[in-house]
């Protein structure tokens, strides 16, 4: 092994690089909870943690100004295992240790996948409706929904992130490309001035009397971003012109084509189940002469198509329905409207964080009792000593 | 003398302990006591009255002490009489904190007209009420975070006149003459009554007058089910049915239909009368007789409730507090003189404060039916209570007085922090939905708040280490080397508890919330804590640093669990701001500034510290 080699492997197997990015994370977790006031929970997390370093705007200039969640967090787990690997010695006096730093990079790795694969939807339902999809937090969808058959809807949806880089799609079930001509990942619609000379944003639908101002895009826990999207649609013989879609327009707008209709908009992006929720019931408990919440809790029925599920289930605080890969969880209510709205997770990881919980807890555990018995066998063989 | 020392110690504080469990000789004929032990629902909890007496005390004027204007002390059970039954004479009772001078200018008042220089009574501030109304309205819509200092007075001060108003029309009429009697006339009449008032809207004869009386029966009662601030009225089922309780006013109401009055109303309004006339033969029987009323249905409320009662008059934590202190001292001078006797004589009396904490907290987690950690303030009481108990195991193994001395200041620093977190009210506090988990409460929130207690204690043992180092030469390298290993020691749990209690949090996010991390400043604080300590550890195996760099990381762990605790609820921000607290600002940069100072000195060279400056 030359000399560049060893100093390499020195590097990532010495505690001192353990104990810089510890306090390198300290500095970014610290950072990141004061700009949680600013920037929100998805913004912190954004700017701090789901990136390699932290950008500053000098100017209109991104300017990296500190290591970011996936660089500390990256080297963590590569000293963590770097360590490991050349220190390994199964020995017993070690096995506290390892068992600590082994359940530590479980954790990581699956908050890693977590991150990859979790799915976060929600699901809205009003007493006595039943509901077979849910609704993503944050996505948005473009829907052109062929109605022409009255029997069934054929649905093509294509996800807001294709909308915002402007790309073109052809879809085989559409006898038309769908071209974004202008994209607003925030804004605020509200009727046209007929006698304004400024060019209608749209050609189509209700476009031409809706005025579009793009808002700035908003972390806040309580706000939410509404899309705009001005789409083009070209067919064989050219354009059919443009539509103005966004969640804020309710009344549907269709057009015809070929002899077929469709309905076009953009809605929350929805992922829908092999099974279906019923709401049954709604209870919202309250301790008697204040307005502090006991327990929220949803009556559901859950059925298949096939039938060989048809239940009831309760879901409340502290307790989700999990079925189907999926995790159900009480998430808001407003039981004068009946109304329950249930958080959907898909995390095929989630049993992880309790796997690296048990590990750490018991090498811990072991670790320190070795330490306290060799300690206290220590204290016992040397006289006590005289106070000072 | 010097050979009997400890035992003496340990004797007066058995003493102070003992004296505060005995009750007060009762200086009138009247059982307070029994009154105080009567039970009423507030808050969604079955209490005391002598609970509400002394939270309702705590509220309005920050102590639990109050004298009359002809300057006798009354107990928080008689002010809670008069106040209840007595408006007259309550009004005058200066109990009303004013601090603001600005406030006091609305009034018209200056701090030489006040009990203290800051209590006022109702009268003074009555021709004003108006005015502060006024204040109030225009405060109220301003967010709770950015109100000024005025503006949050004036909110403080609306509310408490308020809640003066409810207490006052909780059991009886607000202006009510003899309200038994009223009670007595009505109850005779109802039936006849309710005929008339039908008649009359079916505009068929009646007797005017009767309907009259009624209607404005009616309009009285409304007035004190809307005003009314205790569940006065037991439901007919027994205690299962804790949300059946009723204000008398609402009971009073559907006494209409039904033609019966409730025997609680009944009671109260008789109280109201023997209180107003002295009789205290009477009153005393009434309460005994509704007590025996009380005990076929409610025993398990009856017992806790005498049981809080008690546990409010021993005040537990308050002698727990002296004791620290005292402990304190004497382990501070066993350094000096007689380094076995009194560093005997400190650990007993650490010893019996912590176990007179620890039935406090097993008292408080009865009457809850709730682990030691449900608020803010039980996590102080639990912060202290896992430091003093780690202090105790150190001086056990040590016998340096040191552990004495660590548990007397984390000990009362933490009693402190919860005697000013207490005066936001009841301290037993009922659980919001997602917290009400007795196996979430029990398991993540006792485990990290332990691991608070010992990144605390770790911090204090290091001031320990600096303060004597560098100013005295009593460390010499037996004792600094054994402080060392104390400050590793609890380090090492301090990262047990605070890793296995953070993730543990993760595991309840993921069961209630869906996400097992979730970047929540609660979350953000109790991971900083888990990331320190690893790195002190790590620190230390690298060979990194040494004592003295041990001790500065540990005090700097002070600072970081100090944010955590309090620092992040004052962001009010995120999923664990129901902790919210904003007064404690100033406080908490004054302690991460002294931290801070003792960082810089533990970073002074080996020759400015006078225990290892090389001898000349």
């Amino acid at each position: 092994m030359n000399d560049v080699t060893r100093q390499f492997r020195d590097f990532f197997v010495s505690l001192k690089l353990t104990v810089v990015l510890l306090a390198l994370s300290l500095i970014l977790v610290f950072a990141a909870t004061l700009d949680q006031v600013h920037l929100g929970i998805w913004g912190v997390q954004e700017k701090y943690f789901q990136t390699f370093f932290v950008l500053a705007r000098f100017g209109d200039f991104p300017v990296p100004v500190f290591p970011g969640g996936y660089f500390i967090g990256g080297l963590l787990l590569l000293n963590l295992v770097a360590a490991h690997l050349y220190r390994l010695k199964l020995e017993w006096r070690k096995a506290g240790i390892q068992l600590t730093h082994a359940g530590l990079i479980i954790l990581l790795v699956g908050e890693l996948l977590t991150g990859l694969w979790q799915e976060d939807f929600q699901m809205a339902i009003k007493e006595g409706e039943s509901k077979d999809y849910s609704e993503s937090f944050r996505l948005y969808e473009l829907v052109l929904v062929d109605t022409t058959d009255p029997k069934f809807d054929d649905i093509v949806a294509i996800p807001d992130t294709k909308l915002a880089k402007s790309a073109v799609v052809q879809h085989p079930k559409l006898p038309f490309r769908v071209v974004t001509t202008a994209y607003f990942p925030n804004a605020a619609l509200a009727r046209r001035d007929p006698a304004s000379p400024a060019v209608p944003i749209a050609s189509q639908g209700i476009g031409p009397g809706v005025a579009v101002t793009p808002l700035p895009i908003t972390y806040k826990m309580n706000e939410t971003n509404v899309p705009a999207a001005v789409v083009e649609l070209i067919g064989a013989e050219g354009s059919l012109g443009t539509w103005l879609v966004s969640p804020d327009l309710a009344a549907p707008q269709t057009l015809t084509h070929g002899g077929r209709t469709w309905r076009i908009a953009l809605r929350i992006a929805r992922a829908y189940k092999p099974f279906a929720l019923e709401l049954l019931k709604v209870t919202h408990e309250i301790y008697v002469g204040t307005d502090l919440p006991k327990n929220f809790s949803s009556r559901i029925k859950l059925t298949t198509p096939d039938g060989r599920d048809d239940r009831e289930v309760l879901i409340y605080m502290n307790n989700p329905l999990r079925y189907g890969g999926y995790t159900f969880y009480q998430y808001q209510m407003d039981s004068a409207r009946g109304l329950t709205v249930l958080q959907v997770v898909r995390n095929p990881s989630w049993l992880l964080p309790y796997i690296a919980c048990i590990m750490m807890t018991v090498g811990l555990i072991l670790q320190f009792s070795l330490s306290l018995r060799a300690f206290i066998a220590k204290r016992r063989a040397t006289p006590s000593p005289v106070a000072a | 003398m010097k050979k009997y020392s400890a035992l003496l110690v340990l004797l007066v504080g058995l003493a102070l302990i003992a004296k505060s469990l005995l009750p007060d000789r009762p200086k009138t004929d009247f059982d307070l006591a029994a009154f105080g032990r009567l039970p009423v629902v507030v808050n969604g909890r079955v209490k005391p009255l002598d609970t509400v007496a002394r939270t309702s005390l705590v509220v309005f004027q920050s102590s639990q002490r109050i004298t009359a204007p002809d300057g006798t002390t009354l107990t928080p059970d008689e002010w809670l009489l008069d106040v209840l039954f007595r408006g007259s004479r309550a009004d005058a009772y200066q109990h009303f904190e004013i601090n603001h001078p600005d406030l006091l200018a609305i009034f018209g008042l200056t701090p030489e007209d006040g009990r203290n220089q800051r209590r006022f009574s109702f009268r003074q501030l009555e021709p004003k009420i108006a005015e502060l109304q006024r204040q109030s309205a225009l405060a109220g819509p301003v967010d709770a975070a950015v109100r000024t200092p005025f503006q949050k007075a004036v909110v403080q001060l609306y509310a408490n006149v308020g809640l003066y108003f409810r207490l006052k029309g909780s059991l009886v009429a607000p202006d009510h003459k003899d309200f038994l009697a009223e009670l007595m006339t009505f109850q005779s009449s109802v039936t006849a009554g309710v005929t008339a008032v039908r008649a009359k809207q079916a505009k068929q004869p009646h007797d005017e007058a009767l309907a009259a009386r009624m209607m404005e029966s009616g309009a009285r009662f409304a007035r004190m089910d809307e005003l009314a601030y205790l569940l006065a009225v037991p439901p007919a089922e027994g205690e299962a049915n804790t949300p059946g309780w009723k204000k008398a006013g609402e009971s009073l109401l559907e006494s209409f239909q039904t033609g019966q009055i409730a025997p609680a109303v009944m009671v109260y309004a008789g109280l109201a009368r023997t209180w107003n006339a002295g009789q205290a033969k009477e009153f005393n029987e009434l309460i005994r007789l509704y007590h025996s009323q009380l005990e076929k249905k409610f025993p398990t409320s009856l017992t806790k409730c005498a049981a809080e009662a008690r546990f409010n008059a021993a005040e537990p934590f308050y002698t727990a507090s002296i004791l620290y202190v005292l402990a304190f001292l004497i382990a501070v001078i066993s350094w000096l003189v007689w380094p076995a006797e009194l560093g005997r004589a400190a650990f007993w009396l650490v010893g019996l404060a912590w176990l007179l904490a620890t039935a406090g907290i097993l008292a408080r987690m009865w009457l809850e039916g709730r682990p030691p950690v449900t608020n803010l303030y039980s996590s102080a009481l639990f912060v202290g209570w896992i430091a003093v108990g780690f202090c105790l195991a150190l001086e056990y193994f040590y016998r340096n007085a040191i552990g004495s001395v660590a548990a007397g200041l984390v000990g009362f620093a933490t009693l402190l922090i919860a005697h000013h977190l207490s005066l936001g009210g009841d301290t037993l506090e009922m659980m919001r939905a997602v917290l009400d988990s007795n196996f979430w409460l029990a398991t993540h929130v006792v485990t990290v708040t332990a691991g608070y207690g010992a990144t605390f204690l770790a911090g204090f043992l290091a001031l320990i280490y600096i303060v004597r180092g560098l100013f005295t030469a009593s460390l010499d390298k037996p004792t600094a080397d054994a402080l060392s290993r104390m400050i590793y020691g609890i380090v090492c749990f301090a990262t047990l508890f605070s890793l296995v209690g953070t993730i543990l949090g993760g595991i309840w996010a993921d069961q209630s919330w869906g996400r097992f991390w979730g970047w929540d400043p609660k979350e953000n604080g109790a991971l900083m804590i888990v990331i320190w300590n690893a790195l002190i550890l790590h620190a230390r195996w690298g060979g990194i640093t040494h004592q003295r760099g041990i001790a500065a990381l540990a005090v700097f762990g002070n600072i970081v669990t100090a944010w955590s605790w309090f620092g992040v609820n004052m962001l009010g921000i995120g999923l664990h701001s129901y902790g919210f607290m904003d007064s404690a600002f100033w406080w908490l940069i004054g302690f991460a500034a002294s931290q801070l100072v003792f960082i810089a000195l533990a970073c002074l060279p080996l020759s400015a510290w006078r225990s290892f400056r090389p001898a000349t």
